[in-house]
């Protein structure tokens, strides 16, 4: 279900302010954050934002197309590293 | 022959029916639509006059996106996903339900025909 119009679009507070005061002062560097339940503003368009994936913060440079869109969205956090596959060679190894 | 849109319209069929087979019109906008041009939804397609057909084609020409147009901009859709790095843009370059359903079973209008993985050995 989504979020009510009421409350307009969430973004954790403090990550905001800082996104603001670096747009006013002009300069650019990578803010970590945890908050990957925090709504992508026109604001952060053109920062890089180091999102948490559960171990690291892996950067993520933000572009208009992704406005609306909340951070989580772009950092999966589950590693899916194939299955064993190749049964054959499998079955020859146990036979030894 | 009532040609709306690029789509023949099957000529037996009540109107409101009828027009459920263009790309992008199911039964409520077909019912909208007639309610809108007040043509009544229980005349055939072979029925029809050449004023309602003219009406029809211009009311889904302006107020409706219809067949290419919108398959075009469902792809565009699927592709600016795909392109920003994001979950569901990875759902759909992987084949796999993007809105998160489950996919140890089932899933299959996604993945397509089942393909057998490393099946058990035999002890």
């Amino acid at each position: 279900m989504s979020r009510s119009l009421k409350k307009g679009p969430y973004v954790e507070p403090s990550l905001l302010k800082k996104i603001v005061a670096m747009n006013t002062s002009g300069e650019k560097k990578v803010i970590k954050t945890w908050s990957r339940r925090s709504t992508i503003f026109p604001e952060m368009v053109g920062h890089t934002l180091a999102v948490h994936d559960g171990r690291k913060h892996v950067p993520i440079y933000i572009t208009e197309d992704m406005v609306g869109h909340k951070l989580g969205e772009f950092v999966p956090t589950r590693l899916f590293r194939s299955h064993s596959g190749g049964g054959r060679t499998e079955r020859s190894t146990s036979l030894q | 022959m009532a040609r709306i849109a690029g789509v023949d319209l099957p000529r037996d069929k009540r109107l409101e029916v009828a027009l459920t087979y263009i790309y992008g019109i199911g039964s409520s906008i077909s019912r909208e639509l007639l309610k809108k041009t007040g043509i009544n939804p229980d005349t055939r397609v072979r029925d029809l006059t050449e004023d309602e057909i003219s009406k029809l084609r211009e009311v889904i020409d302006h107020e409706y996106k219809v067949e290419g147009d919108l398959r075009r901009e469902e792809n565009m859709n699927i592709k600016r996903l795909i392109e920003i790095g994001s979950y569901r843009g990875l759902r759909h370059r992987r084949g796999l339900p993007v809105r998160g359903q489950r996919t140890k079973t089932n899933a299959r209008t996604r993945k397509g025909p089942i393909k057998t993985v490393g099946r058990k050995k035999k002890a």
